[in-house]
């Protein structure tokens, strides 16, 4: 099962350069799995310690956020386009959450 | 890292810098965002997107994220890139804070940032934001519509307080 996966510039060099690869998995959780295997460290990347997602990273399946799809449980099917992109957020203060991801930014 | 390429300089154009000014006067004393695309490889940023912060907030800021995913495809489409990501600190200086640095994530883009808390005064700097150090780079404002050769450079020390204004004289 083939599933497109667009990667952002900052995480290329997980990617031998390559901005699309292609994966497989029924659920995002197993996508990032499989991609690891073979780009090893982009899922430590984008999921916590917890096993959640990275507060700032955004993670789409098509064309919908998979913040509202379900997370890392979100469910792929062959043909789907998956894109990552950082968030682009901050501020003059930041919040708390922004400190307690200081460890493990994107 | 690639300092070469970095120790660079932000050279935009009169006009969008007025647009990105407005737009955080609007939007005071809420932080205003966006970005300004240029062709890929340009550095030359030509195609303002003003963009709505989700946190609504006057300390924090956030691209909406399907409007990031629409700006984003819209740019690849267009071969274009963020030259420019650009938000509003209102209250305090123009430089990244804590959380600007840790979370920037786009290293090849300027960061500019510009503070409304003086709406007498603009202030506009500009950096790189690499692994979550910052280095401020020389923004040069060119006036395109009136001559392409009579530019001015604003030159930003590291010191918040010292501003020096440099003309070419070309």
């Amino acid at each position: 099962m083939a599933i497109e996966v667009r990667i952002p510039t900052i995480l290329r060099s997980y990617t031998g350069g390559a901005k699309v690869v292609e994966g497989s998995g029924d659920t995002l959780s197993d996508l990032l799995s499989d991609l690891d295997a073979r780009h090893s460290g982009l899922r430590g990347r984008l999921v916590t310690e917890e096993g959640g997602l990275h507060r700032f990273v955004n993670v789409y399946v098509n064309d919908e956020d998979v913040r509202f799809l379900g997370a890392l449980d979100t469910k792929l099917s062959d043909g789907d386009t998956v894109t990552i992109l950082p968030a682009v957020a901050g501020g003059a203060f930041g919040f708390a959450a922004a400190a307690a991801m200081l460890g493990n930014p994107l | 890292m690639a300092q070469g390429r970095l120790l660079g300089v932000l050279t935009i154009d009169r006009a969008i810098v007025d647009a990105i000014l407005a737009h955080a006067r609007r939007d005071h004393p809420d932080e205003a965002c966006g970005v300004v695309a240029g062709p890929v490889g340009s550095d030359t940023p030509v195609r303002h997107i003003p963009m709505q912060n989700a946190a609504r907030s006057m300390t924090f800021y956030e691209f909406d994220s399907m409007e990031y995913l629409k700006v984003w495809r819209e740019m690849d489409d267009r071969d274009e890139e963020a030259v420019v990501i650009y938000h509003s600190h209102t209250a305090t200086e123009a430089y990244p804070s804590r959380s600007d640095a840790s979370i920037a994530g786009w290293p090849e883009a300027h960061y500019l940032l510009v503070s409304t808390r003086d709406p007498a005064v603009e202030e506009i700097r500009s950096f790189r934001i690499v692994d979550g150090a910052v280095t401020e780079e020389p923004v040069r404002i060119v006036d395109a519509t009136v001559d392409p050769h009579a530019v001015q450079t604003y030159m930003f020390g590291q010191s918040p307080a010292t501003v020096d204004y440099e003309c070419s004289g070309r």
